[in-house]
């Protein structure tokens, strides 16, 4: 039996080349070395995201959420939910927060959720990957199987938006959280303390609606992880990952400059540093490769090292 | 159907804005307890570029200014970073305010017409909901062909490197044209939104009355 075994909600973006993918790759990998069992929730629908609202409404918005705790209160009972994508796990946290405090919202909630056989019950709580990595298993549990510390790599954690705010992880400051620079040093690493954009917004959403105004903020994301010298910028979020990685040629076409800074993800690192190979780490997946991360995934172990 | 609403609205309300967002926005009743301090038009990332500030928008809603509200073009700037609602001394809901603001203007024909996000907002609940999950390529598409052929094939082309560069990274799948991964109950979550839309109608006072 695994050591902890939870509900999965891997959300829209991680599919199968969808632009998430290698996120998942790279969590199944690190969860098969913390033997952490995900189990999906079956037939699992998408949270809404933010940017759904004007088209949605409340209530909408609110049982989509409660659709996916409602299959897995049913299939999973017991299990907290752990979602691997910051969108969808602040959705379901806010719906089932508004749904729990108002009795109203939830009777309606549960009215329009009959009409696909299910019941909400707010039993089950729902958590980022993040805070069961922290909370459930601690640093010291996942620093126990680094076999590749990844020695000499500078990290600008750059922890956005919505893992960040409004929730937040517990004991975390909203300015200044502190735990993906404790978990870059957890698995070896340099961690930029003084990485001055760690929280700014990357555009979210609006990175499509309105293109220029959010690549002003990934330019600034960028240029300060290179003013502070990072090898590579490292986040929790996978549409800060994929806005921060896959504008900058736009941003170098449209304004002349030469950014090429590497985005990742937590779960990159710490399958790298586990030994993980560079496929499973999934940094097969960027359009801007992070080469000194995958030199430190090709390097072979020292026999006594293992 | 959004102007019959709207003067339903205007009918109702008189000269109350205040009291119809209490009514019918999302969080509207937060809005009486801003204290002007202005740290949420500060905290923006996007404050560069909109006319009025969550700050204003709430005096302006006190004051009355109906129309100003509704077809301004400044909650549409929000982009759910929530550094107003962690920061506001008040601990108001900023974001979802700022998002109920946009959308009931959206339902009463008021929002300004070519607003980038409302459309991106509109045709990505329409894309979740349609299979139950995002179909990522078809959304993309359909946010460049918005103003047709001609502009849809530019952008696109605009965007090229972009494209191939996910493609080659596996992040982007051109059969998602074709198939999809989609929710197996479909006709279950179609059942369940339109019973929800039904039943919001109903406590916001939009249905006939």
């Amino acid at each position: 039996m695994a050591k902890k075994e939870y509900a999965f909600y891997p959300g829209c973006s991680s599919r199968l080349r969808g632009s998430a993918s290698n996120y998942l790759v790279s969590v199944n990998a690190m969860c098969k070395t913390l033997d952490v069992k995900l189990t999906q929730i079956p037939d699992w629908n998408c949270c809404g995201a933010s940017i759904g609202y004007a088209e949605s409404g409340e209530l909408p918005r609110h049982v989509m959420n409660a659709r996916n705790f409602a299959l897995s209160e049913k299939h999973l009972p017991g299990r907290d939910i752990v979602a691997t994508c910051a969108a969808c796990w602040l959705n379901a946290k806010e719906s089932k927060e508004k749904l729990s405090a108002s009795a109203d919202l939830m009777k309606d909630a549960n009215e329009a959720l009959k009409e696909a056989g299910l019941r909400y019950e707010a039993k089950s709580e729902v958590r980022h990957m993040v805070e069961v990595l922290i909370e459930d298993l601690g640093y010291e549990e996942l620093g126990k199987h680094v076999v590749k510390p990844l020695d000499g790599l500078k990290f600008a954690g750059y922890v956005g938006c919505q893992t960040n705010r409004p929730f937040g992880i517990a004991g975390e400051s909203f300015e200044n959280p502190v735990y993906l620079d404790k978990l870059v040093e957890t698995v070896g690493g340099e961690a930029i303390a003084d990485y001055d954009q760690k929280v700014t917004c990357c555009g979210g959403a609006l990175a499509f609606s309105e293109p220029d105004k959010s690549q002003k903020q990934i330019k600034d994301i960028v240029e300060s992880a290179y003013d502070r010298g990072a090898d590579m910028i490292v986040t929790p979020c996978p549409l800060c990952q994929a806005n921060v990685e896959i504008y900058q040629s736009e941003i170098n076409r449209k304004r002349g400059t030469k950014l090429a800074m590497p985005v990742t993800y937590y779960s990159q690192l710490m399958t790298v540093a586990y030994g993980g190979t560079l496929k499973e780490a999934g940094l097969d997946g960027h359009v801007i490769r992070a080469k000194k991360l995958e030199e430190i995934a090709v390097k072979v172990i020292p026999a006594k090292k293992r | 159907m959004s102007e019959a609403l709207n003067e339903q609205a205007i009918a109702r309300y008189r000269n109350d804005f205040l009291k119809e967002v209490e009514e019918r926005v999302e969080e509207g009743e937060w809005v009486k307890m801003c204290m002007q301090c202005g740290v949420c038009a500060g905290s923006c990332p996007f404050g560069p570029h909109w006319e009025h500030s969550p700050q204003k928008l709430f005096m302006m809603i006190r004051a009355g200014k109906r129309e100003e509200v509704l077809s301004s073009d400044s909650m549409w700037m929000c982009t759910s970073c929530y550094n107003c609602v962690v920061r506001c001394p008040r601990k108001l809901p900023i974001t979802q305010i700022m998002h109920g603001l946009a959308t009931y203007a959206y339902r009463l024909g008021l929002a300004p017409k070519d607003q980038p996000t409302r459309f991106f907002s509109q045709l990505f609940w329409k894309n979740a909901v349609h299979t139950g999950r995002v179909n990522e390529l078809k959304l993309t598409l359909a946010l460049y062909f918005k103003d047709g052929l001609i502009q849809g094939i530019k952008n696109a082309w605009g965007m090229r490197n972009i494209g191939l560069g996910m493609l080659l990274a596996k992040r982007l799948n051109p059969l998602e044209l074709f198939h999809e991964e989609t929710c197996k109950d479909q006709e279950g979550i179609r059942k369940m939104l339109a019973k929800a839309r039904e039943l919001e109608n109903k406590r916001r006072g939009f249905s006939k009355e």
